[in-house]
């Protein structure tokens, strides 16, 4: 654990463990609605790295912009977007976040959040043009996009570190590098695997960090969102993460052995700072048993709340194609 | 007389074994695209082949539409014969400037000096609630393009057979596959193999109408004659297969023989194939048609999430049947 942990305080320290925690169970009911076929299409787990979002989140305010992927739930969540929204828009109903037509991939919420963008590497450009235009209007937030690894190999990813850049645009450049883009290791889709070192050809400062260490990657946020809001200048933030689960749920997994997961299971972020704090008696036995209750509520409500949803009519298959 | 013997075949099986015997007939041939090797495609079509092949024939490639694009558009330019792999049509928009720019112009730019013969492979279709971003039918956008060959395969036959076609090709060829499809099992010729790319056929014969439609279409409207016989109209079903250079003379001659036609497509209705095939027959066929052309396309909407909405964006097979008995008995 890094030094941050010393100024870890027991409010604070219940809180992450909660978020984490209610992502991790909400993405385990989703998986069980999925085989239900409550839930369809798409559905992409952020089972193991729960840490990043949670973790980047809390150096965020209300204000800044968070654009994720179509691997979105955990940052819904830890943005503080309600679970039983989130659930009923996988379901596909009309009380969902986005009203049932986007599903998993295309969580939005107002000012919250962003999509839910599901062309890999597609938003980090949308994300450099909404810091482009907070740096115009003077205002002082900025934009933070996560992407996987995988789009660090697209064209898209260079444009944008470049422009970002270019015209000093306050964008927080989020990598989750969990070393898969589907079935194609690190290895495979880059030349450059330490993927930190691309930010220098932009002259974009960076910083690599554990991504499996919820108050590391809180730290390493802090900081490169304090140089953000002093410079204006973009920072590019790889967080080293592992997802547990599949790509999705139509992937056997033929790509990687099963010891290899068992491995970066250990380094479970929940139980990682579950037992850290424990440790350090911040917290204790009774107070995880509460916040699992308490998790276990909300998912349940979430659940509830979906099932009550209703289908919107198919008089209205043509809405939101142009502003009414 | 020929062989007659069938076997049952997949959609997903056709397309892997066309690959294959691509792969055994010319060295010049590999594939790349993203996750064909370790993962085993993204929908098992390529499942086994890196293990037969190597990662020399069978190439993973990073997520990068636009540049791996470019390089089998390089390689074939440089004596190979490489089958790129889009995953989906929805991410081809990023190797639209490789496809359109490039692969569709060399030839003409070069004043015939330079031939490019890429073939280039996507998944596309509507049908699995993935939502407006995966769930594009763009065909009609390649077809707009000179220079291209676009093929749309509708069926089992045509999975067998038109990349080891599209192979012998001197120009760029791009083939749509249907992944709703990829498990529906079909019977095919025991030898089936390469197949003409340059027409459109007839899929099912009749005298009432002429049902003209190419990919996830072709068996919707072929269940829907099925329907329609029931009341006794017998519909002709035509598969275009081929978009660009599209084959006018097969469905004039079918319109010409039934006075009626039905465009289907699952793509978006304003300026989409079924609006040519229908100029076409308005322009050279005018006076055989008993009763105006119609179309039955996808609603012009992104595709939305829930099933129900998403069903109701495009063409389904009662429609079909719905649209014909319309324009029979007005
Ligand atoms: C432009 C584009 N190409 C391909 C895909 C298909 N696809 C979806 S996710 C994915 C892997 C992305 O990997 P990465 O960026 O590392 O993120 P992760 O899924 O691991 O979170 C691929 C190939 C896509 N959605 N968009």
């Amino acid at each position: 654990m890094g030094n941050s942990e010393k100024n870890t305080d027991r409010g604070k320290a219940l809180e992450l463990l909660y978020q984490m925690l209610l992502i991790r169970r909400f993405e385990e009911k989703s998986a069980e609605m999925y085989t239900k076929t409550n839930i369809r299409g798409f559905l992409h787990l952020y089972i193991g790295e729960e840490a990043v979002a949670v973790g980047v989140m809390q150096a965020l305010t209300d204000d800044d912009y968070v654009l994720a992927t179509y691997r979105e739930h955990g940052h819904a969540l830890a943005r503080g977007m309600d679970p039983g929204a989130i659930m009923a828009e996988m379901y596909g109903k009309q009380e969902g976040c986005s009203r049932g037509r986007g599903g998993s991939m295309h969580l939005f919420e107002g000012k919250k959040l962003y999509g839910g963008n599901a062309i890999v590497a597609g938003h980090l450009s949308m994300a450099v043009g909404m810091a482009l235009a907070s740096k115009k209007q003077k205002k002082n937030n900025l934009a933070c996009c996560f992407f996987g690894e995988g789009a660090a190999a697209e064209g898209e990813f260079h444009e944008a570190m470049n422009l970002a850049a270019l015209w000093q645009a306050p964008v927080l450049f989020v990598c989750e590098n969990n070393f898969y883009a589907m079935g194609t290791a690190l290895q495979y889709t880059h030349s450059e695997t330490h993927l930190e070192k691309k930010g220098a050809a932009y002259g974009i400062e960076t910083m690599a960090v554990d991504g499996m260490d919820v108050l590391a990657v809180g730290q390493a946020a802090k900081e490169a969102v304090e140089k953000i809001r002093t410079t204006g200048k973009p920072f590019f933030l790889v967080c080293n993460t592992y997802r547990f689960r599949a790509h999705s749920m139509f992937d056997a997994e033929l790509y990687r052995d099963k010891s290899e997961v068992e491995e970066w299971k250990k380094r479970d972020p929940i139980p990682r700072l579950r037992d850290f704090l424990m440790e350090k008696k911040l917290i204790t036995e009774q107070d995880v048993q509460e916040l699992e209750k308490k998790v276990e509520a909300e998912v349940q409500k979430a659940v509830d709340f979906a099932e009550a949803g209703t289908w919107e009519p198919i008089e209205e298959l043509t809405k939101f194609v142009y502003s009414e | 007389m020929a062989d007659n013997k069938t076997i049952k075949i997949t959609y997903r099986e056709a397309l892997k074994q066309a690959i294959r015997e691509a792969l055994l007939g010319d060295e010049r041939v590999f594939l790349m695209g993203e996750d064909v090797g370790r993962y085993g495609g993204a929908f098992a079509v390529s499942k086994g082949l890196l293990q037969e092949f190597g990662p020399d024939r069978i190439m993973d490639v990073p997520l990068s539409e636009s540049g791996f694009t470019g390089a089998g558009i390089g390689a074939a330019l440089a004596g190979m014969r490489p089958i790129v792999e889009v995953m989906t049509v929805n991410f081809s928009l990023l190797a639209m400037d490789q496809i359109v720019n490039n692969a569709a112009t060399l030839l003409h730019m070069s004043g015939g000096q330079l031939n490019v013969p890429v073939v280039i492979r996507m998944g596309c279709g509507i049908g699995r609630q993935l939502a407006a971003q995966h769930s594009h039918s763009w065909e009609p956008l390649y077809a707009h393009i000179p220079g291209l060959i676009v093929l749309s395969v509708g069926t089992h036959e045509d999975a067998r057979g038109m990349l080891l076609s599209a192979l012998k090709s001197p120009d760029p060829v791009v083939i749509f596959e249907y992944t709703y499809m990829l498990n529906m099992e079909a019977e095919i010729p025991a030898g089936a193999g390469a197949v003409d790319i340059s027409k459109a056929k007839v899929r099912r014969e009749g005298k009432d109408i002429s049902i003209i439609t190419y990919g996830a279409g072709v068996y919707k409207s072929l269940e829907a004659a099925t329907e329609l016989a029931a009341s006794g109209i017998e519909a002709e079903v035509v598969d275009l297969r081929v978009l660009r250079p599209l084959d006018e003379t097969t469905f004039l001659a079918s319109v010409g023989k039934t006075h009626r036609a039905l465009v289907v497509e699952e793509a978006w209705r304003s300026v989409g194939l079924a609006a040519e095939v229908s100029a076409r027959i308005t322009e050279k066929a005018f006076y055989e048609l008993d009763a105006p052309v119609q179309r039955l396309c996808g609603v012009e909407v992104p595709i939305p999430y829930p099933k129900h909405l998403e069903d109701a964006s495009v063409p389904q097979r009662g429609d079909i049947v719905r649209a014909v008995k319309k324009m029979i008995k007005p």
